[in-house]
């Protein structure tokens, strides 16, 4: 009788509660981890005080491809989240799935806000845009792919530890030099092979990565990283790893491990993985991604990182509530903050702009870097950026391609031959022929 | 004999409802659902589908990754089985011989069994990180090019390993009924008799022992069918290269990672057929030839 009757209060307590703080729950599904992961919290913290209609709900759902595919299951089980972050290479699955989403211009316009998209950054528009202009995604934190090196290894091989190798040859270089000198056990490193070695590899040398300007143009695409400029490029990283100049992490961002424990001297990566970095405490300094000379080079490497899709079939006071959140975001003084403590690039003008005038790039050499390098020049067909409706699938068959070849069991041109071949098919099938 | 009738003709039926309820939640529909799906190609979103008949079969059993995986599995099972109850014959040896504090080594040994596969995952994985672990410094250190994140026999040994130490404890614990049950006055003879501790292990008590091996066959396998998805999820994700991919892995990878439903439940029809064989090869041919004393 007595457990009963506190069960009872206690289930009356619960409903009153309830029902006293009548905020609309709103789930956001992300991926970020370590010091990024804070920043989320943080914002959702924030974005509940100012207000008490709603309630935005940070849920961690794993790497960025485990997020997409909880997703999808949800969505399919009918129980999707509001708001889901969804990474680069899931946004071309995301864009073939019509009525699966709301853009979120009309999600902006719901909630009564207007949706300018000249207040963001040009290039990250057209990346999360249909081919006719109409803006899907939010863009949260957009990154580009950058250099970073430890400055006492650098010291201690008898490098230039002010000047971080600016081709790609200098770093195979000052890698060997690594290794031959004793500074570190491995010379060099690299998160993403399939973003930064091979989308990026082809958008920042202006080199196709497949047809139909590699995706952006349309669904049906040949790939073509099987050209002899990859292969050089993945021979000598194959030839590098014989020895361990070259170390190899994992598929998405486990090697900034390398890198922070001080094995690796070099690391490329997102400018988005700034925040462990910092955390690390270590003595690191920041340069360009590294290109191949040519003409015309550097061209621009293509926006990174994650945006913020919602689903449809939700209440109109969930996307009322999506939509004051994302109007929250787009704040100028939340976007520069968000730019100058992650490493994620400024998705508004006016937060780039604030962030000019103050004089966090005198203080901070290097944070300007992965803007400049996506915004410096006018995106050709093959630096737009890489849609496919499988990227996901298709940067695992890379992967799987790579490690056969990091451990020595093929040389560069037949992996890429495989990976292109493997790709093409997968693509072909997923696109229903 | 003695033939049993029930007098009331409803309760039997009200007896059982609760385990045939379960069979058709947890087995029939999730079978069906299968065989559905698997004649069926489907967008990752379910939004649009249409009927193919055997088409998806057709593509599974061309594809060289899929007869790949069988190849890894078979290596995988037969490796880990044996590996597990091995260990455990021989720590149900050991144990039977202590004298003081038997209850708190078979204690200690049976505590893995109570770790979830993926919390076992994640230990070994800690251990054996090339970029973390304690032992893997320790394994490089000593001049072993350890690099389980490449080379593929070196992540199937990690998964074996890790795979085998979770089954070790309840190998353990029937390997110990099992001795418990031989009768003391057999191996007293043969001790008489001059019989020296390995003859009287192969000659007495391993064929003694010989249902209880059967069983911990059959459970070892399935058990490294199917229950060892989380193992390989956490430790090496499939990879590298596909080296560590079985065929439950396999229809997880094609069906949630890479959104290809129809191929993934394809995968999964020719996974029950491959168990039914398995399971009615083992009970009809094998079983007979145990001896069960």
């Amino acid at each position: 009788m007595k457990t009963i009757l506190a069960s009872t209060i206690a289930t009356t307590a619960l409903l009153m509660a309830s029902s006293a703080m009548a905020a609309t729950e709103i789930q956001w599904w992300h991926a970020m981890t370590g010091a990024n992961n804070e920043v989320v919290d943080q914002l959702a913290k924030e974005f509940n005080e100012s207000q008490k209609d709603y309630k935005i709900v940070p849920v961690f759902k794993g790497t960025y491809p485990e997020t997409l595919n909880a997703g999808i299951a949800a969505f399919r089980a009918k129980q999707p989240p509001a708001i889901i972050q969804v990474f680069d290479a899931g946004s071309g699955v995301m864009m073939g799935a019509q009525g699966a989403i709301v853009p979120v211009a009309d999600v902006l316009t719901k909630g009564g806000f207007k949706f300018d998209k000249a207040a963001y950054l040009p290039g990250i528009v057209a990346y999360y845009s249909k081919p006719d202009g109409t803006m899907l995604s939010f863009p949260y934190n957009s990154s580009s792919p950058i250099l970073y090196y430890n400055r006492d290894i650098f010291q201690k091989a008898g490098l230039d530890a002010a000047n971080p190798p600016k081709t790609w040859p200098d770093v195979f270089e000052a890698a060997k030099k690594i290794k031959t000198s004793g500074a570190a056990s491995c010379g060099f490193t690299s998160t993403w092979l399939t973003w930064i070695q091979t989308e990026n590899l082809a958008a920042w040398n202006n080199v196709s990565y497949g047809s139909n300007e590699n995706g952006l143009g349309g669904v049906d695409v040949k790939l073509a990283f099987n050209s002899d400029f990859f292969v050089k490029h993945f021979q000598s990283i194959a030839d590098l790893a014989k020895d361990g100049t070259f170390r190899y992490g994992g598929r998405t961002s486990e090697a900034k491990q390398l890198f922070t424990s001080g094995e690796c001297g070099i690391l490329t990566e997102s400018s988005g993985g700034l925040g462990d970095i910092v955390k690390s405490g270590m003595n690191y300094g920041i340069g360009q991604l590294p290109y191949y000379e040519g003409y015309g080079r550097p061209q621009n490497t293509i926006p990174g990182g994650a945006s913020l899709w919602v689903f449809a079939g939700k209440s109109d006071a969930e996307y009322k509530g999506t939509a004051a959140f994302f109007n929250f975001l787009s704040q100028t003084k939340i976007q520069a903050r968000l730019h100058q403590v992650s490493g994620y690039l400024p998705v508004t003008m006016a937060a780039y702009d604030e962030t000019k005038t103050s004089d966090f790039y005198q203080k901070n050499p290097g944070r300007e870097t992965p803007i400049q390098q996506m915004l410096g020049k006018a995106p050709t067909a093959n630096s737009k950026g890489v849609r496919l409706v499988n990227l996901p699938q298709v940067r695992d068959i890379m992967n799987e391609e790579f490690e056969s070849m990091l451990a020595g069991k093929q040389d560069a041109k037949t992996a890429l031959n495989k990976a292109v071949e493997r790709g093409n098919a997968a693509i072909q099938q997923a696109i229903g022929k | 004999m003695q033939s049993v009738v029930f007098p009331n003709k409803i309760l039997p039926y009200f007896l059982v409802v609760p385990q045939i309820v379960l069979t058709v939640v947890f087995f029939f529909w999730p079978a069906g659902q299968a065989l559905y799906q698997s004649a069926m190609r489907e967008d990752p979103f379910g939004l649009q589908s249409g009927f193919v008949g055997l088409a998806n079969f057709r593509q599974i059993l061309a594809d060289p990754n899929y007869l790949h995986a069988v190849q890894v599995t078979v290596v995988f099972s037969v490796a880990t089985a044996v590996l597990s109850m091995a260990v455990a014959l021989i720590l149900a040896n050991a144990a039977d011989l202590v004298v003081r504090g038997k209850g708190l080594y078979r204690t200690m040994l049976i505590i893995p069994y109570a770790v979830a596969p993926a919390v076992a995952g994640m230990l070994w994985l800690f251990m054996f990180n090339p970029s973390m672990g304690t032992l893997a410094y320790l394994l490089r250190r000593n001049g072993i090019a350890w690099d389980p994140l490449l080379n593929g026999d070196q992540a199937m040994v990690l998964v074996v390993v890790a795979a085998a130490w979770k089954q070790i404890s309840y190998n353990f614990l029937f390997f110990v009924a099992g001795l418990q049950a031989i009768p003391k006055s057999l191996l007293e003879a043969a001790a008489i008799d001059g019989a020296r501790g390995s003859r009287r292990f192969w000659t007495i008590v391993f064929p003694l022992l010989a249902p209880t091996t059967f069983f911990l066959l059959v459970v070892n396998t399935v058990y490294a069918f199917f229950d060892t998805f989380g193992i390989i999820h956490s430790v090496t994700g499939g990879g590298p290269a596909k080296a560590t991919e079985t065929l439950v892995y396999k229809v997880y990878n094609d069906g949630f990672v890479n959104l290809n439903l129809g191929s993934s439940a394809a995968q999964s029809v020719v996974l029950m057929v491959i168990v039914i064989g398995l399971t009615a090869f083992q009970f009809r041919f094998v079983e007979r030839r145990v001896h069960y004393g």
